[in-house]
């Protein structure tokens, strides 16, 4: 199996390589470690140490009907599996999920395998890519088919066979033909598919275009441009008072909160308008207006260090749930939610 | 940790510190960022202390959007994210579905994002699921997911059931109790917007809130954002949003506000830690900023000395 | 003669929706619109799947480099909508046991849950947690304080990424917090100020702006003077 070539020459290649298993033997010997030094799960005399990390405890959940045949299984922290074994060794009303310990190891290592890519590119990321992105698309057609296309599209076409087959509480008896009009634009849209035919797939296109073309220019002048510029015409001159010391008293005037507020509006104002000034490019910036553009340029710049500051938090956040799940999911080595 | 292979290393001598510096392999500063990050989570995991955090007057804003509204209010959460922004936005969503459980206000759940349909199950769940006062169908309700983008928003403007014409479950919604009197966006109470970028709160702003600013029912909206979104949503603050979260410093201002409203309500009992996420990850967020800006201002000094020792040589 | 008749195609579904929101009998019309177009983007879906399919089959056919990465993308998405579209795993709706795929999709316990849960949502938040590592990466090597608009760009960040979390409340704690007149410049109220002034004056501009773009972009395509979307020569 091709996996794709290398640039680098081989020896390199193969310090690099080397270097890889090295870590990787050393994390594997941290993770026996880890699995051998074991995890206190409950509490009181229930409690008791678990060899291994990472499993996932679950219990039968109440039935939805008494006529129901099956069995629903809901989550639980392993305390409560401590408890219900303390009570009785032999019990099996909670367990571990095999499906669900094995799906956190397979998270966990293909968590590994994408951070692995911060090393160097390789086969561990390339495979967790793959997977990634086959998941994905399928994702989004299976919903798409079940959230979508079943009631929208069957439910209207064919209402007495998607009730029998797919979708029982359909309340809809008789066909809406209309909905044959988005059937054959989106047979024409998969028409793409074929490079023969893929010309018949501008209509579903030009439609589209055309019917966000529409929304978007009643909407973006409604809410970006109509609203934003009334909202400049409020005060530049903000008189604020403090609190009143008894119901019915006049109160205080809060100078600085005024003052403040009026300082902020009138900045707010001269922004705007230096900003926009920047933007005109139908006139050469210099004189006045080049002045004015000038000023629009520093307030570009502090809204993009400020918008660079908040990436960063955004980020950041996303990184540390990652760890979080790999020390609580799966390491078990800290447990804020009380999860085992 | 050496170069990258394939990097030629110089031939004569050992190279001047700053040089050194200047190259130094990016992999260091990956790893120096991967200690910024998990040290404090492990030591929060460990001790369960997190930093105070003092609401700002956006996020007050968001809080009494929803605390001002009468019990039993009707209140839509779009849950529009999927799992690659749950960091920053789970511990909104959790925050919100509480403040509303706290309140008692119905609770309509839909998303614009076919990744964030189980979202909503879970969150629901996780925060209403013992709840006796939370039945399915008469005081909470999970529409689920419809494709679209902003055409769902426009349709749910004026036509709901047009848009969603059964809940996640197969349910029509003419069947679901609480959808009862409810036939357009503006007939809630108020809109909340958990958003990670498009479709989310800035459409929700301009193709449902928007045109109810000009007539009829004026809609309440709060979003909660990311943090790349956040400073995009701005200027619409407080004319088309009462409130919002911004990133996880938003969100765990938001968590200290509803956390204190549930201990007036109920003194003496202890915040569950399901309840702490963003403040929980505050602490990494303190590390990862102060290593960013040593990084900036290391960066610009061995820049700048490195430019005058050029100089004079 | 096709690409005139989508023009026409564009032209009215565009017209059909302004008329739909300012003639309020034709609402119902671009309700109708939008439906098909809701329905459509579904479709859309399918067809991302399905161009998907196509593109790596190829690449296995040929025995591309890579082909066999595309072989397990091929297997991860024909197991996804497989599982997903027959509900495997799922139990039907208890108030129609007799419908086997009656059952939500997404039950907690079934197959494309377990993907979901497992495969999806921790590689993908993965790949975008990824990101915090190379921000840090470029603030070192990219980020330099050249000129007046690199500075300013430069101290705003540093005031927003310090106020905003508690080493900024800590840094400037000798500032009276209950002095209206020198509260303002402690670091977590800077960094509101930046946000509540100055980001919110940039930020209307842009949006202006862009708004002004869309409204005259939207003309021109609603009027077939703008035809780039069609492909092709103009």
């Amino acid at each position: 199996m091709s996996l794709g070539g290398s640039t680098h020459a081989p020896a390199v290649e193969r310090r690099a390589n080397r270097m890889m298993i090295a870590v990787l033997a050393v994390v594997c010997a941290l993770l026996a470690v880890r699995a051998f030094v074991g995890t206190t799960v409950g509490s009181g005399e229930s409690a008791r140490t678990v060899h291994g990390f990472g499993a996932v405890y679950v219990e039968a959940a109440p039935k939805a009907v008494p006529e129901q045949a099956w069995t629903e299984w809901r989550e639980v922290p392993a305390g409560a599996w401590a408890d219900a074994t303390a009570k009785d060794p032999a019990q099996e009303s909670v367990q571990v999920s095999w499906p669900r310990t094995v799906g956190v190891w397979f998270a966990a290592l293909m968590t590994l395998a994408v951070f692995s890519f911060l090393w160097r590119d390789n086969p561990l990321y390339k495979l967790a890519e793959s997977v990634v992105v086959g998941v994905s698309a399928g994702y989004w057609m299976v919903v798409a088919l079940w959230d979508t296309l079943v009631p929208k599209l069957a439910g209207s076409l064919v209402p007495e066979w998607t009730k029998a087959n797919l979708m029982p509480s359909l309340d809809r008896t008789a066909a809406d033909w209309w909905s044959l009009v988005p059937l054959g634009l989106g047979m024409l849209l998969l028409c793409r598919l074929s490079a023969r035919l893929s010309w018949l797939g501008i209509f579903p296109l030009a439609f589209v275009v055309g019917t966000f073309s529409g929304l978007k220019f009643v909407q973006f002048i409604e809410s970006d441009l109509v609203a934003q510029v009334a909202t400049m015409f409020d005060p530049l001159v903000v008189v604020k008072h403090d609190a009143a010391a008894t119901p019915g008293a006049v109160a205080a005037v809060d100078w600085a909160g005024s003052v403040g507020a009026s300082v902020g509006a009138v900045l707010v104002l001269v922004g705007v308008l230096s900003v926009l000034a920047y933007f005109f490019f139908s006139l050469e910036h210099k004189g006045a207006l080049g002045r004015t553009a000038k000023v629009g340029v520093w307030y570009l710049m502090i809204t993009f260090g400020a918008s660079f500051g908040f990436t960063v938090m955004g980020r950041i956040a996303l990184l540390a749930a990652r760890f979080e799940f790999l020390f609580d999911d799966w390491l078990w080595i800290i447990d804020p939610a009380g999860k085992h | 940790m050496g170069d990258a292979p394939g990097m030629p290393r110089p031939q004569t001598g050992r190279e001047p510190l700053l040089r050194r510096l200047d190259r130094v392999d990016r992999r260091w500063i990956f790893l120096l960022m991967a200690i910024a990050v998990a040290g404090p989570i492990v030591w929060v995991g460990v001790t369960g202390q997190t930093f105070p955090e003092k609401p700002t007057p956006i996020v007050e804003g968001a809080f009494r959007a929803i605390d001002g509204l009468p019990e039993g209010s009707r209140v839509l959460i779009a849950f529009d994210f999927d799992p690659a922004s749950s960091g920053e936005l789970q511990p909104m969503a959790t925050a919100f579905v509480r403040h509303c459980a706290l309140k008692r206000h119905r609770i309509y759940a839909m998303t614009l994002w076919a990744p964030g349909s189980p979202i909503i199950g879970s969150t629901l769940g996780e925060v209403v699921g013992g709840d006796p006062h939370y039945v399915y169908g008469e005081t909470f309700v999970d529409l689920g997911f419809q494709s679209g983008n902003e055409g769902v928003i426009k349709q749910v403007g004026s036509s709901f059931a047009k848009a969603f014409p059964n809940d996640s479950r197969g349910t029509p919604l003419a069947q679901v109790p609480m959808m009862q009197g409810i036939e357009r966006v503006s007939d809630f109470d108020a809109l909340v917007c958990v958003s990670a970028g498009y479709p989310g709160a800035k459409e929700w702003v301009q193709y449902a809130v928007s045109p109810t600013l000009t007539g009829g029912r004026r809609l309440t909206f709060v979003a909660g954002t990311t943090g790349v979104q956040t400073p995009q949503l701005i200027p619409y603050y407080p004319v088309q949003l009462a409130g919002m979260l911004g990133a996880i410093k938003g969100a765990a201002e938001y968590e200290t506000l509803v956390n204190g409203k549930a201990l007036e309500a109920s003194p003496g009992t202890k915040v569950e830690p399901k309840y702490q996420e963003a403040q929980r990850r505050m602490a990494p967020q303190l590390f990862g900023h102060v290593l960013m800006v040593a990084l900036i201002v290391a960066g610009n000094v061995i820049f700048f000395a490195g430019r005058r020792k050029e100089a004079r040589a | 003669m096709s690409r005139s008749v989508a023009v026409l195609v564009t032209a009215v579904a565009g017209i059909v929706m302004l008329l739909s929101a300012f003639v309020r009998p034709l609402e119902f019309l671009g309700t109708a619109v939008v439906d098909w177009f809701n329905v459509l983007a579904a479709i859309a879906f399918v067809l991302g799947g399905a161009n998907l399919l196509k593109m790596n089959l190829l690449k296995v056919s040929a025995r591309e480099a890579g082909w066999g990465y595309s072989a397990v993308t091929v297997l991860a998405f024909l197991v996804t909508i497989t599982v997903g579209a027959l509900k495997v795993g799922v139990h039907p709706d208890p108030k129609f046991p007799a419908v086997a795929l009656s059952g939500d999709k997404e039950a907690v316990g079934g197959a494309f849950w377990w993907i979901y849960e497992y495969a999806m949502s921790p590689i993908t938040s993965t790949l975008f947690a990824l990101l915090a590592f190379y921000v840090a990466s470029a603030a070192f090597r990219a980020f330099r304080a050249k000129n007046t608009a690199a500075i300013l760009l430069l101290g705003t960040a540093f005031v927003v990424l310090l106020g905003r979390v508690y080493v900024g409340v800590l840094l400037t704690s000798w500032i009276p917090a209950d002095n209206a007149w020198v509260s303002w410049m402690r670091l977590e109220n800077l960094s509101g100020i930046i946000m509540s002034v100055f980001t919110n004056a940039g930020t209307r501009a842009i949006i202006i702006g862009i708004a002004i773009g869309v409204a005259a972009t939207s003309l021109k395509i609603l009027l077939g003077l703008d035809r780039s979307y069609l492909g092709g020569e103009g």
